[in-house]
C-alpha cells in the first residue's frame, strides 16, 4: 500500500504556492541490497498530474534520478483561496496514489 | 451532488462532456496523464535525452535561472529549483548531466502554472544540473555546476 | 579512501600539540560553558549563538541554503508521523505516555540528560521514555532500534521545539556524573589519539577536506536527525559513529560512559532553543 502523499498550498498574491511531499522509495534499480547483495528493482513514479480548480496545471514525467520521497513545488497564476488541488502520480508498477487539498 | 450528476448526463451528447466531466471530480485525471517517455529517460546520455524530447540545439538563455548548490550536501538530496522568465513557458525538464540516466524530470505546465519547478534529485557525481525550457514552438537551456561529494546514487 | 581522509586529517592537526580544553577541572558547568562560548565568539565573531544550533551548516550559506529547501517539507515526515502513532497508541493497560512523563511529555526534553538522585545516575529521555514502558507492564525499546525507538522519539521530542535546554547538575553526585562527562569529551582517545574536542573545539569551523566541523555548543538541541533526509540517527548512534572515526571502540551505548558524555555534551547547548527532528547530511 502506498503511504499517504502530502500537499500544501497556499496564496501568495494571485500565485498559487503549491508543495508536495510523495512517499515512495524511487528506487533506481541500480542499488543493491546491503544484507542480500541482490540488486533492488526499479520502482519509481513516472508520473504525476496536478490540477487546481479542476484545470491540469501540471502533468510530469518522473525519472528514477528524483530522490526518495519525491518533492514537487510549483506556482499557478489566476487560482484562488478555496480552489481544490488534486494531485495524482503513478509508479512503474502500476501503483497509484491521489491526495488533495484546498488552498488556504 | 445528484444535480451535478444529473446536469453531467444531461450534456452527454455534447463534445465537452470530458472537460465537464473532469471539471466536476467524476473522472480521475489518473486518466489524463501524459504518456511515461520511455526513450527520453532510458536516454544514457544528455543528447539522446534530448532527443527523446524532441529538443536539439536549444539556446543558451539567461531567463532561465537554476537554483542549485555549489556543493550537495548528500548527493541523495540535492533541491533544485529551475525559474523560466521567457514567456509562454510550456515545459522545464531537468537533467544531472553525468547521471547514468541524465534525465530527471520532465514537467509540462498549463493552465495558468508560472514556469517554475522546485524538487530534488540524486546525483552520483559533480556535474552540470541543466534545465531545458520549451516555450513557443522553441527551447532554451542554462544550467548550473554542482559538485558532489557523497554520491546519491547506489550508496 | 576512509584511511586516506583520516592520514590528511592527522598530518592537518599535527603540531598542534593541543592543550585541549582552556576549561578547567572544576569550574562550574555553566562556567565551563560560557568559557567555550567565549572560545567560540571570540574566534567567529560573525557567527550568532542562536545559529549554533544548525551546528555546521551555520559555517556556510551554500549548505545552510540546502537544508532550508528540505526542512520546507522534510522527506522525513511520514517518519515522524509514524512516531506520532506510535505516541498516541495506548498500552496494554490502556495509559499512555503521556500519563506518565512529566508534563504529558511536553516541552521537557530540555531537562534531560537528567541526575536522577534516587538512582544514582543519569537518566536521558530514552531512559525515561522506557522507565514509562516498563512501569506500565510493556517491555523496554532497545536504545538504538531505530524503527521503535528512534522513530517514537523523532515524534516525540517534536513536543519540546522552542524548550531553552536546561541541563542541570548541581548536587556532588550530579557534578561527578558531568565532570565524567567532560573527561570523555577531552580525553584524547583511539588509535589516533584524538578527543571530541580535538575536533569540536579546536577545528570547529574547519574543514576536514569536504566536511565542516560543528561547535559543540549547539551540538545536543535537534535529535534525532536524518541523515540524507532518510537514515535516522540518534544522538548517541552519532557518538557512536564519532568515536569509530577516530578509531576507538566505542562505549555501549546507553551505558554510563555514553550518559554521562550526554550529559556534559548537552549542558554546552544549554541557553538555545530545542527543535527536532532535522535534516543533516
Ligand atoms: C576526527 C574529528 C572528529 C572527532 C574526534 C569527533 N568528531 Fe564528531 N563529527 C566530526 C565530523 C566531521 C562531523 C560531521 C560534521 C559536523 O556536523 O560537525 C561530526 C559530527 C558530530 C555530531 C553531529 C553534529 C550535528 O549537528 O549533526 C556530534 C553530536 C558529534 N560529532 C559529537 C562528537 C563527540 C561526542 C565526539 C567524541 C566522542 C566526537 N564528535 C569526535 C568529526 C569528529
Amino acid at each position: 500500500m502506498a503511504e499517504p502523499m502530502r500537499i500544501r498550498a497556499t496564496m501568495t498574491g494571485d500565485v498559487a504556492d503549491v508543495k508536495v511531499l510523495m512517499n515512495h522509495p524511487m528506487e533506481t534499480g541500480q542499488r543493491k541490497d546491503a544484507k542480500t547483495g541482490q540488486l533492488v528493482p526499479a520502482h519509481f513514479i513516472q508520473e504525476v498530474t496536478a490540477t487546481v480548480g479542476g484545470a491540469t496545471v501540471l502533468s510530469a514525467n518522473l525519472g528514477s534520478g528524483v530522490s526518495k520521497n519525491p518533492y514537487l513545488g510549483f506556482k499557478v497564476k489566476g487560482a484562488k483561496a478555496g480552489d481544490k488541488v488534486v494531485v495524482n502520480w503513478s509508479d512503474n508498477k502500476g501503483d497509484k496514489n491521489t491526495a488533495e487539498t484546498t488552498i488556504a | 451532488m445528484n444535480a451535478l450528476r444529473r446536469n453531467v448526463l444531461k450534456g452527454a451528447a455534447g463534445a465537452s462532456t470530458v472537460a465537464i466531466a473532469v471539471a466536476a471530480g467524476l473522472l480521475k485525471p489518473t486518466q489524463a496523464m501524459a504518456a511515461w517517455n520511455a526513450p527520453a529517460f532510458d536516454a544514457k546520455n544528455v543528447g539522446a535525452a534530448m532527443k527523446g524530447l524532441d529538443v536539439s540545439s536549444p539556446a543558451d538563455s539567461k531567463d532561465i535561472v537554476i537554483k542549485a548548490p555549489d556543493i550537495a550536501e548528500n548527493g541523495a538530496v540535492v533541491p533544485v529549483e529551475v525559474t523560466s522568465k521567457i514567456a509562454g513557458t510550456t515545459s522545464i525538464a531537468i537533467l544531472a548531466e553525468k547521471n547514468g540516466t541524465p534525465l530527471v524530470g520532465n514537467f509540462t505546465l498549463s493552465g495558468g502554472a508560472q514556469g517554475f519547478i522546485s524538487t530534488r534529485i540524486k546525483m552520483g557525481q559533480t556535474s552540470l544540473v541543466r534545465a531545458v525550457v520549451k516555450a513557443g514552438g522553441k527551447s532554451y537551456t542554462a544550467a548550473k555546476e554542482v559538485k558532489v561529494t557523497i554520491g546519491g546514487c547506489g550508496g | 579512501m576512509k584511511k586516506q581522509i583520516i592520514g590528511k586529517l592527522l598530518m592537518g592537526m599535527a603540531g598542534l600539540g593541543m592543550a585541549l580544553g582552556a576549561i578547567s577541572v572544576h569550574a562550574s558547568p555553566e562556567g565551563d560553558r560560557q568559557e567555550l562560548a567565549k572560545y567560540y565568539t571570540s574566534k567567529y565573531p560573525n557567527i550568532k549563538m542562536e545559529d549554533y544550533v544548525y551546528g555546521a551548516l551555520a559555517f556556510d550559506a551554500d549548505s545552510k541554503s540546502q537544508y532550508d529547501a528540505i526542512m520546507e517539507f522534510p522527506p522525513f515526515e511520514s517518519e515522524v508521523e509514524k512516531g506520532r502513532k506510535m505516541w498516541d497508541t495506548p498500552f496494554k493497560n490502556g495509559k499512555t505516555y503521556s500519563s506518565c512523563l512529566p508534563n504529558g511529555g511536553n516541552q521537557i526534553a530540555g531537562n534531560y540528560p537528567m541526575f536522577d538522585e534516587a538512582k544514582g545516575k543519569v537518566v536521558t529521555l530514552q531512559d525515561a521514555i522506557n522507565d514509562c514502558r516498563t512501569a506500565n507492564g510493556e517491555a523496554a525499546y532497545k536504545l538504538n532500534d531505530m524503527k521503535t525507538m528512534g522513530v517514537l522519539t523523532s515524534y516525540m521530542r517534536t513536543l519540546s521545539n522552542g524548550m531553552i535546554m536546561n541541563i542541570k547538575a548541581e548536587t556532588p553526585k550530579a557534578v561527578a556524573a558531568y565532570e565524567d562527562g567532560k573527561k570523555t569529551f577531552y580525553g584524547r582517545k583511539g588509535q589516533l589519539n584524538f578527543a571530541c574536542a580535538s575536533c569540536h573545539v579546536q577545528n570547529a569551523g574547519n574543514r576536514l577536506r569536504s566536511e565542516l566541523i560543528s561547535p559543540a555548543i549547539g551540538h545536543a538541541v535537534h535529535w534525532p536527525v536524518f541523515r540524507g533526509g532518510d537514515n535516522l540517527v540518534t544522538l548517541q548512534q552519532r557518538y557512536d559513529g564519532c568515536f569509530k572515526q577516530v578509531r576507538a571502540v566505542p562505549p555501549p551505548q546507553g551505558g554510563t560512559t555514553m550518559n554521562n558524555l550526554e550529559y556534559f555534551h548537552s549542558s554546552l547547548s544549554n541557553g538555545l532553543p530545542m527543535k527536532a527532528s532535522v535534516f543533516r547530511k
